[in-house]
């Protein structure tokens, strides 16, 4: 009797030359696991987030401190940024002329980097109002949640200019196809988190 | 708790002379400080003796291209294990010193300070849990579990070599606090708001900070690939099934470790952030709550028990299936009680603080929840006595173990019925009643368990088998002295003696204590003979040599290949048909002969050794190290090692050797070769000088 194939969904890999599929998808696999215990992270410091947002000690409160139009044009860019990785992953899955990918591939960087540089604006016009970390466990919990996630796209960031140097010393052999595959899925997931903390933080923050 | 001039605050950050306990032996020659020094000093001396051994034997070349940069899945689970014995040696220690402090500090102060107590317990049972506990665990997975379901390897050998570094560095970080500094002094747990700055400003918590989350770290990435292993690397016909029960615990504590150990790394670097920046996540004032600490704490904490145990639990399935010569009773419902097991195991952790102040009807939801856990555990110590029941029973010494096991958990599980009911824990929490139900539960369900498998596979791990009088001296050892050291704080705890107690103000205690402390001598005891064993064991390996590979006329596909196995574990991957597919293959009429040559052999492809792992492990404890200190700088440094060293490992290529197909044959052939000419022999001669690792089949 056979054993049932199995077949990973979403393996956007195109050929892979010397790489078997099986390989391809332990890696893969091992990666969705790691993106798991990333996010039970994230979930316990939305948790947390959740019992101190009224712990604002008479200072700081998320109404007077959260602006939503600057979130929701940094929710723009990262939507976008996922959708240009995504165009990235298919220049890279139907080998089309290296420019191409690198084109996304940057689109995605330049997207992901000026939404550091307007988190890093807000984190700063905060700390001029008076809403520091230290100032209350309100903050303390803000701080460690939406700042975990910007050092998560920051290093989503270096990792995609690493991938790019990868390319350009290997092509897209069978590891530099592989690990696009998983930062694409890293990145997808900050994407999902960000939603998250739109959501939870800034519009709760606002309207609840 | 020592107040140091900082001797050179740019370079040495919060370093001064008091920080060593030699200088705070030399100005203030108390015991207490007599004892830190003499800890010190072990450490600097153990160290030294073995860079000096290592030189005088001309070994560091082997150590450094063999082993440490080994991405080979069986020498890193024994290394872990050595790591795991080297820790539990330092904890024991500790534990017998704070039973000599109890024993003799009843109306007078003892000989150990509040401080160095304190330290002691915290230390004995961070180590215990994280440098003990968990890398003999771990290291048994990496080296069984690859060849129970016949794959070459782990899913991720480079993951697997960091993580165990980690664990090294972190257990490195562990004794240099005997060297340089001091450590918390607030126990295992580390609650804040006591661990925050404001009331323990010493390094201590710091290291203890900073060598759990690396622990965690390593733990995590040691779940993810196991997990990955039992999913992805299955021999062909190796369906879950069908898979050996030390697989199937493998896979559900891989499985715990990916859900709890994160919460544990962010509490920890929530408390870091409390701690070195001044967030307010647990303090006392400004809108810090520490109950989100204790919840974090055990949600990691609860699941943590069952990563420690599942694995023991897999450890006695194998053992006694096999030597009851039986099959195991109850397959199926071992794996849906294992299932049940972990995933019951995230619905209790409130049990942990009955006493902090949440309404009675959420004690009673946990204290029901926690109850239901027995029902699973019960189920399974049923399928083992089943399993022994009218089976040819040997009395080897995992054997004694596993009987052992089953004896002492039951008791045990019974006063966890008596914890588990909220109005009863109010009255013993906190107490000696506590300390004794834990190591009632984790002395037979993780370290007798670990140490039947150390028994069980180190024939297989190392070609000869070990010493069987000293193994049941220890034994004996381990089971009287557990006893003793911990029944009579039963009494103790019932009677009102709380836990952690430095000074003992009711001398109707006197009589128990003197017993425990006795027994904690016994247990001592019983470590010197494994010791001891291992040394007889070495020394007259030629007379124990198990070649062939089967000592134990074994079931799974473990002890279908030589001993020790070569690096490729299997010359040809398995064809899997049956839950015992040696076993049948060895004693059923009509199936292939195990030992037949096979038809053809391929190339295998194996990773090559890596650097890489070893830098990120040791620079990532020197980045530890620059915290606790304060010194920034090497923090800096040592964090950018850590990042390059991963990117130069991703622009590496030829991460692979190929051993061609000529070699393997060359190899296998040979092994089946000198099997042909070993002499089979029945289980009655198990354990003697004869048993070269070949069955005798009776059909």
């Amino acid at each position: 009797m056979s054993e049932p194939e199995l077949a990973h969904a979403g393996l956007n890999l195109g050929d892979t030359g010397e790489l078997t599929k099986d390989q391809a998808e332990n890696a893969i696999f091992g990666f969705w696991i790691f993106l798991m215990s990333d996010a039970v992270i994230f979930a316990l410091l939305f948790a947390t987030y959740g019992t101190m947002i009224a712990s604002t000690v008479g200072g700081p409160t998320p109404a007077s401190e959260f602006k939503l139009l600057p979130a929701f044009v940094e929710t723009l860019l990262l939507l976008t940024s996922s959708a240009t990785f995504g165009r990235a992953t298919l220049a890279m899955k139907y080998d089309e002329p290296r420019r191409v990918l690198f084109g996304w591939l940057g689109a995605t960087l330049g997207l992901g980097l000026v939404f550091l540089a307007l988190e890093a604006n807000d984190f700063v016009t905060m700390l001029a109002h008076g809403a520091y970390p230290m100032r209350s466990g309100f903050l303390s919990s803000f701080f460690a949640l939406v700042g975990l996630h910007g050092l998560h796209v920051a290093v989503a960031c270096f990792w995609l200019v690493v991938m790019v140097g990868q390319v350009c010393a290997y092509g897209l052999d069978a590891r530099v196809r592989i690990n696009l595959l998983r930062l694409g899925l890293f990145w997808h997931l900050l994407d999902i988190v960000w939603i998250a903390i739109f959501s939870v933080v800034y519009l709760q923050g606002n309207i609840g | 708790m020592t107040v140091s001039v900082p001797l050179w605050p740019a370079v040495l950050g919060r370093f001064g002379w008091q920080d060593l306990p030699f200088v705070r032996a030399w100005e203030n020659p108390t015991i207490s400080e007599i004892i830190g020094a003499f800890a010190g000093a072990l450490v600097v001396v153990g160290a030294v003796v073995v860079a000096a051994l290592l030189t005088r034997y001309g070994k560091w070349r082997y150590l450094w291209t063999q082993w440490l940069t080994s991405l080979d899945h069986k020498k890193i689970g024994i290394m872990y294990i050595v790591v795991a014995f080297v820790m539990l040696s330092r904890a024991l220690v500790e534990a017998v010193l704070m039973r000599m402090q109890q024993a003799v500090a009843i109306n007078n102060p003892g000989f150990l300070s509040p401080d160095h107590f304190g330290q002691l317990f915290s230390t004995h049972g961070s180590i215990m849990i994280f440098f003990m506990a968990m890398p003999f665990l771990t290291g048994m997975i990496n080296y069984v579990l690859p060849l129970q379901i016949g794959a070459r390897d782990m899913a991720f050998p480079w993951a697997n070599s960091i993580a165990l570094w980690l664990t090294i560095g972190a257990a490195g970080l562990m004794m240099t606090s005997l060297v340089v500094g001091e450590f918390s002094t607030g126990g295992w747990s580390g609650y804040p708001p006591y661990t925050e700055r404001a009331f323990s400003p010493g390094v201590g918590v710091d290291y203890w900070i900073w060598a759990v989350t690396l622990g965690s770290i390593g733990s995590t990435m040691a779940g993810i690939n196991i997990a990955c292993t039992v999913y992805k690397l299955r021999a062909p016909g190796m369906r879950f099934m069908r898979m050996p029960m030390f697989a199937w615990t493998s896979l559900c504590t891989s499985i715990l470790m990916i859900f709890a150990m994160p919460p544990l790394t962010v509490a920890t670097l929530l408390l870091a952030l409390d701690r070195y920046l001044g967030f307010h996540f647990f303090t006392n004032d400004l809108g810090g709550n520490m109950m989100n600490y204790a919840n974090m704490f055990w949600l990691f904490g609860h699941p943590e028990v069952y990563i420690l145990i599942l694995p023991a639990f897999g450890v006695y399935s194998e053992v006694v299936s096999t030597f009851s010569t039986k099959d195991l009773y109850g397959y199926t419902s071992l794996v849906i009680a294992t299932m049940a097991i972990a995933v019951l195991s995230f619905t209790v952790w409130v049990h942990h603080f009955f006493t902090m102040g949440q309404s009675a009807n959420v004690n009673a939801a946990f204290g029901i929840a926690t109850m239901t856990i027995g029902v699973p555990t019960g189920v399974k110590i049923y399928d083992w006595i089943w399993t022994m029941f009218r089976g040819e029973v040997r009395f080897t010494v995992p054997m004694l173990y596993a009987i052992a096991f089953m004896m002492t958990f039951v008791l045990g599980g019974f006063t966890g019925i008596i914890l588990a009911m909220p109005p009863l824990d109010y009255l013993v929490h906190n107490t000696l009643f506590l300390v004794a139900h834990f190591h009632n539960m984790l002395i037979p369900g993780l370290l007798y368990g670990m140490l039947a498998g150390y028994h069980y596979w180190f024939p297989k791990a190392f070609g000869f088998r070990l010493d069987e009088r000293w193994g049941r001296i220890a034994f004996t050892c381990w089971v009287v002295g557990f006893y003793l050291a911990f029944f009579p704080l039963y009494v103790l705890g019932a009677s009102g003696m709380a836990r952690r107690t430095q000074a003992i103000f009711e001398p109707s205690f006197r009589p128990w204590l003197y017993v425990a402390g006795v027994g904690a001598f016994i247990l001592l005891a019983a470590l010197t003979s494994l010791g001891i064993q291992l040394w007889v064991s070495i020394r007259d390996r030629a007379a124990t040599r198990v070649e062939a590979g089967d000592p134990w006329d074994g079931r799974g596909l473990e002890w279908s290949i030589s001993a020790p196995p070569p690096e490729y574990n299997f010359a040809v991957l398995p064809q899997v048909d049956g839950r015992n597919p040696f076993y049948d293959h060895k004693h059923d009429e009509g199936q292939p002969d195990p030992y037949a040559s096979p038809a053809s052999y391929t190339d295998i492809v194996v990773p090559r050794g890596s650097a890489t792992s070893v830098v990120i492990g040791v620079a990532a404890a020197v980045a530890a190290f620059g915290l606790v200190w304060a010194i920034w700088g090497l923090t800096i440094v040592a964090l950018q090692v850590i990042v390059a060293a991963v990117v130069v490992r991703s622009f590496g290529r030829d991460q692979h050797r190929t051993i061609p197909a000529a070699e393997i044959a060359r190899a296998h052939e040979a092994w089946l070769a000198r099997v042909r000419v070993t002499r089979a022999i029945p289980r009655q001669l198990e354990t003697a000088a004869v048993n070269r690792g070949l069955a005798e089949i009776v059909r």
